[in-house]
């Protein structure tokens, strides 16, 4: 009853939606430093009868968390690393997805995990060393628990999703349920949890709601909190799905889903993660294929609205526009300095782990000056931090398109 | 004549540095000693710095106190930093621009903070550090005043070693060549040069005095060898490396 409702909803219509008939196109033989074949696992960490409760108040349960591991625990099992993922990511960080077909999610067929470049024998966070865990966080819609999942409360007879009844929840439920996942496989300690996007930031937060369990943290493209813009993107987003006509006050399921509204959403997302500079490399003024001349209508014809409809359109396809509300809410909320009374320097005071902060320089989401702030702040109080800026025409995505130059320095800081 | 109520310009100095200024004989005294070492040294070789690596770091070694916490400003590949934590135990961070520099620091298990120094410090708080650095780096500063002011803001004890731009080599350079030097360790002409601000010990320590510093320590590489810093050491050292705090 945990999942399979939920992604029933998903799985169907991308049955009816065409990319089911995709070719795998996965080599016959794995590419160097590949992590293979991978299969998620779920765990039921909390049950009905001990719900979870919650950071704003109220109780969840029961909460299922799908995950991924790569690599060997070591006997001392002092080698595992946690992946936290960005708002639009899953457990699936690397390695081909063996189940993709059973659970719908036919674009795995396509392609590897999303941190593929940066997971795998010999790659900079090196399965062949360490033993890499990447949880699905709370409210999404990848196997956690989240506003697609069945509503207990519903009642046996008329299983009902959650849609807007599930609870608000924050990258510190995130942290505490990963934390509860690791007691659950008998991990105490990090050797480092590494992260982009929001997932830098449940980075940072598992720093410093259990400094003595983790040793190392990475902290990609995030920082302390969200400015002033980021919060508008959020807003505007959030606004495009609650005005579909579709949306029907979250409980879409099982009928049209509000795909113009996430589409929407998306669209505007993605030219955050670009950078000016990157689209205009790649697209220019550039025509669409088949467009001769500028028409005088409202349909595609620059390159750059195609690109930005097929993004929407793919996005729909493989998420949940009510994880999607969720997910950017707890974003919104994130502030690190409320371990320091609203002070970020006396936050980062009670941080035990080596710090990596890692900035783009393009990115304008979360721009370096953000990201440098984060560092002072440790610098100030007391802490020693590696903070690098990292030149690249990739804007807030170049933590996942740049795997060379983010690899060198993971790989780095990871060693010692 | 310049603006006197330029900040930038001090007409103290401006007085004290006209050549008729100069106490009587003072002037054809110091002639004659950069033209007696000339003559003499020539044709003698001269004392290679290169065996000698970065003979600051051994001196800054000995200099800070174990588990001192040290910000080294232009750290490049963190060298000094490695050593100074393994040997001292500091609490060490580093600073530098340039991204290779800083991935092989931290492949050094370094802690590196990539930022241009030509912004100076302003968001480092005050008093954080015991000890901040400036090996061979002041004279490649856009302000490097601002960033002598930053050091001790930022830190109880400064470090600075540079290249004295007065030692006699680089004087008769000057004066029989009529161009700016290159040497083994000014290796580059002037206009590939990352040396901007060229200046003396003599200038170095006029900024002391009129910026209510003190000189702790000051060590020199002259004649081929690291000694302490001596009062004749404007004309004979090549490269001078002084401890400096606020009175």
């Amino acid at each position: 009853m945990n999942l399979a409702p939920a992604h029933a909803g998903i799985h169907s219509r991308l049955a009816s939606s065409g990319p089911g008939s995709d070719q795998n196109p996965r080599p016959s033989r794995e590419p160097l430093g590949s992590v293979g074949s991978t299969k998620a696992k779920t765990i039921r960490l909390v049950t009905a009868d001990a719900p979870f409760g919650l950071e704003l108040g109220g109780r969840i349960g029961p909460i299922d968390v799908e995950y991924e591991t790569y690599g060997t625990l070591s006997e001392r099992r002092d080698n595992v690393v946690l992946v936290a993922h960005a708002l639009s990511g899953d457990a699936h960080a690397a390695g081909w997805d063996t189940n993709a077909q059973d659970t719908g999610r036919l674009w795995r067929t396509r392609k590897p995990g999303w941190w593929d470049a940066v997971i795998g024998p010999g790659k900079a966070i090196d399965t062949e060393k360490y033993f890499v865990i990447c949880p699905n966080v709370l409210g999404s819609c990848y196997g956690t628990t989240g506003p697609s999942s069945v509503d207990p409360t519903s009642g046996p007879t008329s299983p009902t999703p959650y849609g807007l009844r599930f609870p608000k929840v924050t990258i510190g439920d995130w942290a505490e349920l990963h934390v509860r996942l690791l007691d659950t496989l008998g991990i105490d300690r990090l050797y480092a949890v590494v992260g982009g996007s929001v997932g830098g930031q449940q980075a940072l937060e598992m720093a410093l709601r259990f400094p003595d369990r983790v040793e190392r943290t990475i902290i990609m493209a995030a920082s302390a909190r969200l400015s002033a813009q980021g919060l508008s993107f959020n807003a505007v987003g959030r606004t495009c799905i609650l005005n579909d006509p579709h949306f029907l006050g979250g409980d879409y399921y099982g009928k049209e889903p509000p795909a113009a509204g996430l589409a929407s959403a998306r669209m505007l997302a993605h030219i955050t993660y670009l950078s000016d500079e990157g689209m205009q490399e790649k697209f220019g003024r550039r025509l669409e294929a088949g467009t001769l001349a500028p028409s005088g209508g409202f349909g595609v014809e620059f390159a750059v609205e195609g690109y930005l409809a097929h993004q929407g359109k793919r996005f729909v396809e493989r998420f949940d526009a009510n994880s999607y509300l969720y997910l950017t809410r707890a974003m919104d909320y994130y502030d690190a300095s409320v371990w320091g009374g609203g002070d970020i320097t006396e936050a980062c005071r009670r941080i035990q782990a080596r710090v990596l902060i890692v900035s783009f320089d393009s990115d304008w989401l979360c721009p370096p000056e953000s990201c440098r702030d984060l560092a002072l702040a440790l610098i100030k109080s007391g802490k020693k931090v590696t903070y690098a800026n990292v030149s690249s025409r990739f804007g807030h995505d170049s933590f996942l398109l740049e795997p060379q130059t983010v690899a060198g320095i993971m790989n780095g800081f990871l060693a010692n | 004549m310049p603006l006197p109520d330029d900040p930038r310009i001090d007409p103290g100095l401006l007085a004290q540095r006209e050549v008729e200024r100069l106490p009587p004989g003072l002037f054809e005294w110091r002639v004659a000693e950069v033209v007696q070492l000339a003559s003499s040294r020539n044709g003698r070789a001269h004392p290679r710095l290169s065996k000698h690596g970065r003979w600051q770091d051994e001196v800054i070694a000995r200099e800070i106190e174990p588990g001192a916490r040290v910000l080294d400003l232009g750290c490049g590949d963190g060298q000094l930093l490695e050593r100074l934590q393994r040997e001292q135990k500091v609490q060490g961070q580093g600073v530098e621009i340039d991204a290779k520099a800083v991935l092989a620091a931290t492949l050094r298990g370094v802690s590196v903070f990539q930022a241009d120094l030509g912004e100076g410090l302003r968001r480092f708080p005050d008093g954080s550090f015991d000890v901040v650095i400036l090996e061979e780096t002041l004279q490649t500063l856009a302000k490097p005043r601002l960033m002598l002011g930053e050091m001790l803001r930022v830190g109880r004890r400064g470090i600075v070693s540079f290249p004295n731009f007065a030692h006699w080599r680089v004087v008769v350079n000057l004066v029989a060549h009529g161009r700016m030097p290159v040497t083994e360790r000014l290796p580059y002409p002037w206009y590939d040069s990352d040396n901007i601000h060229p200046f003396t010990l003599q200038d170095l320590l006029d900024w002391v005095d009129a910026s209510g510093v003190r000189i702790v320590a000051g060590h020199s590489f002259a004649e081929g060898s690291v000694r302490a810093l001596r009062p004749e050491d404007n004309l004979h050292a090549e490269e001078v490396l002084v401890v400096v705090e606020r009175k």
